[in-house]
């Protein structure tokens, strides 16, 4: 522990970092998936190629994926924003799923009844379709989560800084404690960020029951 | 000279693949790497999920566990290991190990316990023996769920031991991270083209033994006069 008391400051850094990295990840996840996800469960013919190309990206191992990106989007092999769209699209290829089979679940007998009382469109999806889908979203959703906090650290490999920078520090020099600390953080970010997500559920969503 | 150009031509040169050190060579190892972590972790976890499946007890422990499982970081794992091992293939193995086992015992248990229990009681009111429940009745109706398991766990071995090669002079990693260390980005980005089409290769053979699975179990031609 004496390694941990002596570089406090740094593992402070890597940890806002970490999060600086993983947030916008998992926010653009789900900004790109329950539209699409929504889509999906509506319109059928989409269904086979969108579960189809998301089971083919969710195949694909991460660190080539981190490495083929630059070469097919022209980033920086060596900046967080790579990292990002790395993350972001496992996190779409898990949420997609979740969201459409979400919008599944759904009674029909809502929404009809919804659309009898004259309900338009944007109104049916904003009061009835997402908070209805919305558990089964959450539950997808701290699935990416865990996930996306945990997959940031293969940056490291290619010199991007989080948490996983203590991985590969301390493997370089030997230092256990330095890994120790890095494997300790990343599972407690995790699951705080995992914590988080089931409060404002309960919050924001109290019909989801008693589960 | 575009990147993906020189990449073309590294993964297209006859030397690149027969050389020491060759595609050929890191593909056998990432190969035989993959196929011992997946037979430990089945060996260990399979007939644990099967066992508490069939006692249909004890499965929030595993769901808890397949979850918690998630939030470990692999490179983590390695490198920790990695410290207390050496460089040889124990510690990436056994790192493999630990993040392989909790989706097969998950998929396991799930199957097994999903299979209806008026099935299980009939198959034990006509004189089975539990042995015979397990491997006559909950397995053939397992099946397409316990082969999702091992799918998943396959499919994330073989991409996570593009990772040992950090730890580890072994597997396909080995070009990603020699390219990284000097700047060869075309044998790295050919290193990556490797992984990425032996994990989508897997993947679409796994997925069709599952589908044979999946018929076997649900389209069975019924005998006539038993329904």
């Amino acid at each position: 522990m004496r390694w941990l008391s002596q570089n406090g400051d740094q593992v402070v850094d890597l940890t806002i970092t970490h999060l600086a990295i993983s947030l916008p990840a998992i926010l653009a996840s789900l900004l790109i998936a329950v539209p699409l996800g929504w889509a999906a469960h509506r319109m059928r013919w989409l269904r086979g190629p969108t579960t189809g190309l998301i089971g083919a990206l969710y195949a694909v191992p991460s660190l080539p994926l981190l490495v083929l990106v630059p070469v097919l989007l022209g980033t920086s092999l060596r900046s967080p924003t790579n990292l990002v769209v790395v993350l972001t699209l496992y996190g779409t290829a898990v949420l997609v799923r979740s969201t459409t089979d979400a919008f599944a679940t759904v009674p029909d007998d809502a929404r009809t009844s919804a659309k009898a009382i004259g309900y338009p469109p944007l109104r049916l999806f904003w009061g009835v379709e997402l908070p209805l889908a919305g558990p089964v979203i959450l539950a997808g959703l701290r699935v990416v989560v865990v996930s996306t906090v945990s997959l940031v650290t293969i940056g490291s490999v290619t010199g991007i800084q989080s948490l996983g920078t203590l991985f590969t520090d301390g493997f370089q020099r030997g230092i256990t404690s330095e890994v120790v600390t890095g494997l300790v953080l990343t599972v407690a970010v995790a699951l705080l960020l995992d914590g988080a997500c089931l409060l404002a559920g309960r919050v924001l969503m109290p019909w989801a029951g008693t589960r | 000279m575009s990147l993906a150009g020189d990449a073309w031509r590294w993964l297209s040169s006859a030397e690149s693949w027969t050389r020491s050190g060759g595609v050929v060579e890191r593909l056998t190892e990432h190969l035989a790497v993959t196929g011992t972590v997946v037979g430990i972790a089945t060996a260990v976890a399979l007939p644990l999920g099967i066992a508490i499946g069939h006692r249909r007890r004890g499965g929030g422990v595993v769901v808890a566990l397949a979850g918690a499982a998630r939030a470990i970081p692999t490179l983590g794992l390695l490198t920790l290991l990695g410290l207390q091992l050496g460089i040889g293939l124990s510690a990436p193995v056994l790192a493999l190990v630990i993040l392989a086992a909790p989706p097969i015992l998950a998929g396991a248990y799930a199957g097994v316990a999903a299979v209806d229990p008026a099935l299980v009681g009939a198959a034990r009111a006509i004189g089975m023996s539990e042995r015979q429940v397990v491997w006559s009745v909950e397995l053939p109706l397992a099946a397409p769920v316990l082969i999702g398991g091992l799918r998943s766990a396959s499919l994330q071995v073989v991409a996570t031991a593009t990772l040992a090669a950090y730890t580890a002079d072994a597997g396909l990693g080995r070009y990603i991270f020699t390219g990284l260390k000097s700047r060869d980005y075309a044998q790295m980005v050919a290193g990556a083209v490797l992984v990425t089409g032996l994990a989508l290769l897997l993947d679409a053979l796994l997925a069709l033994a599952q589908a044979a699975a999946a018929r076997r179990t649900h389209a069975r031609p019924v005998p006539e006069g038993t329904r």
